[in-house]
């Protein structure tokens, strides 16, 4: 197994002593075992696993991490802890089973995201990543949109948020426009996010 | 944090969204201390959503407004519970007020580009006789930048949305050069390229009614008249460019003749 390129992020707004450690994998093997673990509710696998094709870009999975911290903070999750809220809040809707079926690992997983929040100050970088080092049996890759934009399902990601009518792809346009119909897609998602649970 | 404006009801402030390097716009509703708690907390959260609800569904229908980028419509008493349960506060109790985390649009409001402008020609004319042909590619300039605001106004009104409070400081002209200094950049005539893009959703509703409508033309106009008497006589333009925005454009700008007749409130009986 090869040592994790685990990016350690300080989220403004958030204090500084909680970070974020996010991982991305690519060509995963055990995604059964891993899912197991969080079935059993391992202690020592407290993550927030993703199937990486649901997510768009960094800022996209860093929103729902932000909300996840947030709705924490404030002590208001509606999930088991702040690592399955992070999958609970990628979805627009409030079945937290239904979340985790679309957006969190599943058996036939082969791109995975992993995000650890630092709660404790023992959760540390080195920890998480010689962790994830241990256990994980995939690819690190680095965690950023190029590498995402060539694993993000477009078609799943419109049918779980609901847009399919969101034209992102319009035939015989320039470039420019395909770039505009991505970035009101992620905006769009972004807000969906933003306002689940709201009434 | 830094305060960029105020108002009544919420106050304005530029921050940062998950990286410093993304400006986003902060708009924090304070709890109101003379209202009941349970009325403050309603109403608090009624607003924020209304307007959150409003700018997502503008972002979905490809509006050129602000997209939402995080909500919080019941800050909490208890904060730093990291419990991470059992933090409900219940119904009796007030809240922390409410916000909403919005993107950072670059650029200069529309009221000071066409301020400058104004000034521009004031202080053009009084030096040197303008030429004719001077004054019209001055105008078609304006012209041009009116009819991008209607097209703006038909656009959201189109996707179903009433603004509710439209004026010409509620609208952004994305990239224009914000005056650094008071007196800088005069003598040339601003720069009038880029998007319109329509902010501050706080008095926003979803309306495909005429009358809403035409409501929000009529109190553009009026603000436009007071804010820009040199310009008014090109206000036209406007609704030029909101008539070939949408189908259905016409009938609302039939009934803006009416509310110009009677003003902003339908009825006045009772």
């Amino acid at each position: 197994m090869s040592a994790p390129l685990l990016e350690t992020i300080h989220l403004s707004h958030l204090p500084p002593s909680m970070p974020v450690h996010v991982a991305l994998y690519r060509d995963v093997q055990n995604a059964p075992y891993l899912r197991q673990q969080l079935m059993s509710a391992n202690a020592e696998f407290e993550y927030a696993f993703i199937d990486a094709s649901t997510v768009i870009s960094r800022t996209h999975l860093l929103s729902a991490v932000f909300r996840a911290v947030n709705d924490y903070m404030n002590g208001r999750l509606k999930s088991r802890n702040v690592h399955s809220e992070m999958v609970f809040s990628l979805s627009p809707a409030t079945n937290i089973a239904e979340s985790f079926r679309k957006f969190g690992i599943t058996d036939s997983t082969k791109d995975l995201l992993v995000v650890k929040l630092s709660v404790t100050p023992e959760i540390t970088h080195d920890s998480v990543a010689a962790h994830l080092g241990q256990n994980v049996e995939g690819t690190p890759v680095p965690f950023d949109d190029e590498t995402l934009s060539k694993i993000s399902d477009i078609a799943k990601i419109k049918k779980a948020y609901k847009l399919g009518a969101l034209n992102t792809t319009p035939p015989n346009q320039a470039n420019g426009t395909q770039d505009n119909g991505m970035r009101r897609l992620e905006l769009s998602v972004l807000g969906a996010i933003a306002l689940r649970g709201a009434t | 944090m830094q305060l960029i404006t105020q108002g009544a009801e919420a106050h304005l402030y530029k921050t940062t969204y998950l990286s410093p390097s993304t400006p986003a716009a902060l708009k924090i509703r304070p709890t109101k201390p003379y209202r009941h708690p349970i009325l403050d907390r309603r109403l608090t959260r009624a607003r924020v959503l209304q307007e959150a609800r409003c700018l997502v569904r503008l972002v979905r229908e490809g509006v050129n407004v602000p997209a939402v980028l995080a909500v919080d419509w019941d800050i909490n008493n208890t904060n730093n519970n990291h419990s991470g349960a059992g933090g409900d506060v219940g119904e009796g109790v007030r809240g922390n007020g409410a916000w909403i985390l919005m993107e950072w649009i670059e650029g200069c409001v529309v009221r000071v580009v066409i301020q400058r402008w104004e000034r521009y020609i004031k202080s053009r004319s009084a030096a040197v006789k303008l030429q004719d042909n001077e004054i019209e590619e001055e105008e078609k300039k304006v012209k041009g930048l009116l009819r991008r605001v209607g097209a703006a106004v038909g656009a959201l009104h189109k996707a179903g949305v009433v603004h509710g409070d439209l004026t010409t400081s509620n609208l952004i002209l994305r990239g224009a050069e914000e005056p650094a200094a008071e007196g800088d950049g005069e003598g040339v005539s601003p720069d009038m390229q880029g998007e319109v893009v329509l902010i501050d959703f706080g008095l926003a509703s979803q309306s495909i009614q005429d009358e809403d409508r035409a409501v929000d033309l009529y109190v553009l106009e009026r603000a436009f008249g007071s804010t820009h008497p040199r310009t008014e006589p090109l206000f036209g333009e406007v609704l030029e460019g909101y008539r070939a925005s949408y189908r259905g454009s016409g009938s609302v700008l039939k009934r803006l003749e009416d509310v110009r007749m009677r003003g902003r409130k339908r009825s006045m009986i009772g």
